[in-house]
């Protein structure tokens, strides 16, 4: 019996469905997230699609962070500039969701360039700090440009309609959500075999040595800056057609925190830990509420507790991994995987 | 022209505690190398830890703030040796994140312990402002000014002159030529540390008694940046000089942007100017011209 995995081949080296094994489980649960929607009560669709937003957003910024190496604490802002971008484009100017979305990520890409070209001169610590500060000027934006963001009162956005079909309840905008996770999983799965993806690669591992063997910096530090910001363009503008009202609160700091949490719990360097970070980091928050209900039902008055301490996890979470398992869940899913591919015999 | 001057003189007085709160990121950086984005939340700790002294213990000011120089020197310990150690050798982008995870921790603990409420600080400074003829300076300013100056030039001098200083200035320039003279890196990166936390502790305990205290205070943390950018990350007179520059700069951006925005342009002044500062100028005005360019 042949056991383990071996390539032969570059190309099988190269293939997204590595194995029999792998298409098989791929076709199950994309038939399971088909079904997804007429099993599932509408709290369950509605997670459903935070999840999806927030797993296009982590793949964008792990294309970023992960295997660029380059570090983003203004992801959130990028975020925003899509929302706000499709927002506008739909209510003023009347243009179609399903244009506005493109057109929301293109605007983010470009402001993503923008914030990308200290990266060119400054790295590390530097660009960091660069970033974070693109995040409160960004914020800043937001909240002060009224005649264009009309400030803290927001900006309602119509449900998308297709053929006259309004998506308006949670089930129906599932199905928009679920097709662009699936073409954001897979153009980024795509992208990081090909020549692009692998020239990250090469400047998150060492950029002098990639700038040696011919990868153009200046051009693939702003590519990766810019196909991050499209990413987290596209996912901002679903997250606030889908809440159908966007205001400068929903992209705070803290929430660029959480989605470097999701690729750090994760995994850095990995679409599957960005998806694995995605689901988790949602669903902690549900999770806490969930156990506040219950403190409420056995002792009320002690339910505050729960409020802080979500962002108290999301630190220990962010700490933990990083010390203790710095490559995140996919890490963990990896192993499990080894130790089951020769179970029971694995020595 | 008066208030310009009113203003200025304000903006001295901000500038002298961001100095203090930038030297506490300095001497971290120096030593260590490391970027504590947590330093806000220091900051909130120890004003929150002073504020439960002084009112719950009714403790005299001074005996308050020795506890709460004490509680900081723990804090600087026990994050250096649970959080940081680890992580000595990872790539930047660990070390950088797990001081922003401590941060969340630390914001989320106060939360938890203290409650969001806002809260003044018990009167700790006589309350007569300073009176230069020319312009009034609050007695909170004033006295913050004051303390500010002690704590920076008690660091300056420990960091020139004391044995301490002179291994943390070893360490700083040569890990391994220190350790071969007998300097425990170990331990210089604690004293670090101790020295950054009491930093902002102090630098906490004075703004919470100019505006009051909240979770949200250490917000002021990441503006500081702006400042150690300015200054050049490695160069404590860089903190301090920048410190008073920023304040005078954001100050007049509250006179004189403010109004034809509709107010805020004061709290994001800073980031403006730190983007410029990098686009031009990474090293700061002082820092070491040691970046590696890309």
């Amino acid at each position: 019996m042949r056991c383990g995995d071996f390539k032969e081949t570059y190309i099988q080296d190269e293939e997204i469905f590595q194995s029999l094994f792998v298409k098989f489980w791929l076709c199950l649960l994309f038939l399971f997230l088909l079904a997804f929607p007429f099993m599932a009560n509408a709290y369950l669709l509605y997670m459903a699609n935070m999840i999806g937003f927030a797993i296009i957003g982590a793949v964008g910024l792990n294309l970023l962070t992960g295997f660029t190496g380059q570090i983003s604490l203004g992801h959130a802002a990028f975020l925003g500039v899509g929302a706000y971008t499709s927002a506008i484009l739909v209510t003023r100017l009347g243009f179609s969701f399903w244009l506005s979305i493109p057109c929301a990520g293109l605007v983010a890409a470009l402001a993503g360039l923008i914030i990308g070209i200290p990266s060119l001169r400054v790295k590390g610590l530097y660009l960091c700090i660069a970033t974070l500060a693109a995040q409160f000027i960004f914020e800043f934006i937001f909240t002060r440009w009224e005649s264009m963001t009309k400030g803290i009162t927001g900006i309602h956005i119509p449900p998308p309609t297709i053929f006259g079909f309004a998506f308006k309840t949670e089930k129906d905008f599932y199905w928009i959500t679920l097709f662009f996770v699936v073409l954001a999983v897979g153009y980024a799965r795509n992208l990081i075999r090909s020549r692009t993806g692998r020239a990250f690669i090469a400047i998150r591992d060492r950029d002098l040595s990639a700038e040696i063997i011919g990868i153009n910096l200046f051009r693939y530090k702003l590519s990766a800056f810019a196909i991050s910001s499209f990413y987290a363009g596209v996912a901002g503008a679903l997250w606030m057609t889908f809440l159908k009202v966007v205001t400068p609160d929903h992209f705070p700091f803290i929430l660029s925190i959480q989605y470097l949490a999701m690729i750090i719990v994760g995994g850095l360097g990995s679409v599957l830990g960005s998806i694995f970070g995605a689901i988790f980091i949602t669903m902690t928050p549900e999770l806490l509420n969930y156990l506040s209900e219950i403190v409420k039902a056995i002792a009320p008055g002690h339910e505050e507790i729960f409020v802080p301490m979500k962002e108290v996890i999301f630190g220990v979470l962010i700490v933990f991994f990083l010390i203790f398992e710095p490559r995140g869940l996919a890490e963990i899913w990896n192993r499990i995987k080894v130790f089951f591919r020769l179970w029971p015999f694995s020595y | 022209m008066d208030i310009l001057i009113q203003v200025v003189i304000t903006g001295l007085a901000t500038g002298g505690l961001y100095g203090l709160i930038a030297l506490g990121f300095v001497l971290i950086y120096k030593a260590t190398s490391v970027l504590n984005l947590a330093m806000g939340e220091f900051m909130t700790l120890g004003a929150f830890v002073c504020f439960t002294i002084l009112t719950q213990i009714k403790a005299p000011f001074y005996l308050a703030l020795l506890l709460t120089l004490a509680a900081a020197i723990l804090l600087g310990i026990v994050v250096e040796r649970l959080v940081l150690r680890p992580l000595i050798g990872e790539p930047i982008i660990s070390v950088i994140m797990v001081t922003i995870g401590l941060g969340v921790i630390l914001k989320g603990l106060i939360y938890m312990i203290w409650t969001p409420t806002f809260r003044n600080f018990p009167e700790i400074f006589p309350p007569e402002p300073l009176d230069l003829s020319f312009a009034v300076v609050p007695s909170g300013l004033w006295w913050g000014f004051v303390f500010a100056i002690i704590g920076t030039t008690a660091f300056l001098l420990i960091f020139k002159f004391s044995r301490t200083g002179v291994a943390m200035r070893a360490v700083a320039s040569d890990q391994q030529a220190a350790l071969s003279m007998g300097i425990s890196v170990r331990w210089v990166f604690a004293i670090a540390w101790c020295f950054g936390a009491m930093a902002a502790v102090i630098g906490g305990i004075v703004i919470g008694n100019i505006s009051g205290i909240s979770v949200y205070m250490g917000d002021i943390g990441l503006k500081v940046l702006a400042v150690i950018i300015l200054g050049g990350l490695d160069s404590i007179g860089g903190a301090i000089l920048a410190g008073f520059i920023i304040g005078i700069l954001e100050n007049l951006t509250g006179l004189y942007i403010d109004p034809l925005v509709g107010g805020g342009a004061k709290d994001v002044a800073p980031f403006f100017i730190l983007v410029f500062i990098l686009m031009i100028r990474p090293y700061g005005l002082f820092g070491k011209q040691l970046i590696e360019r890309v």
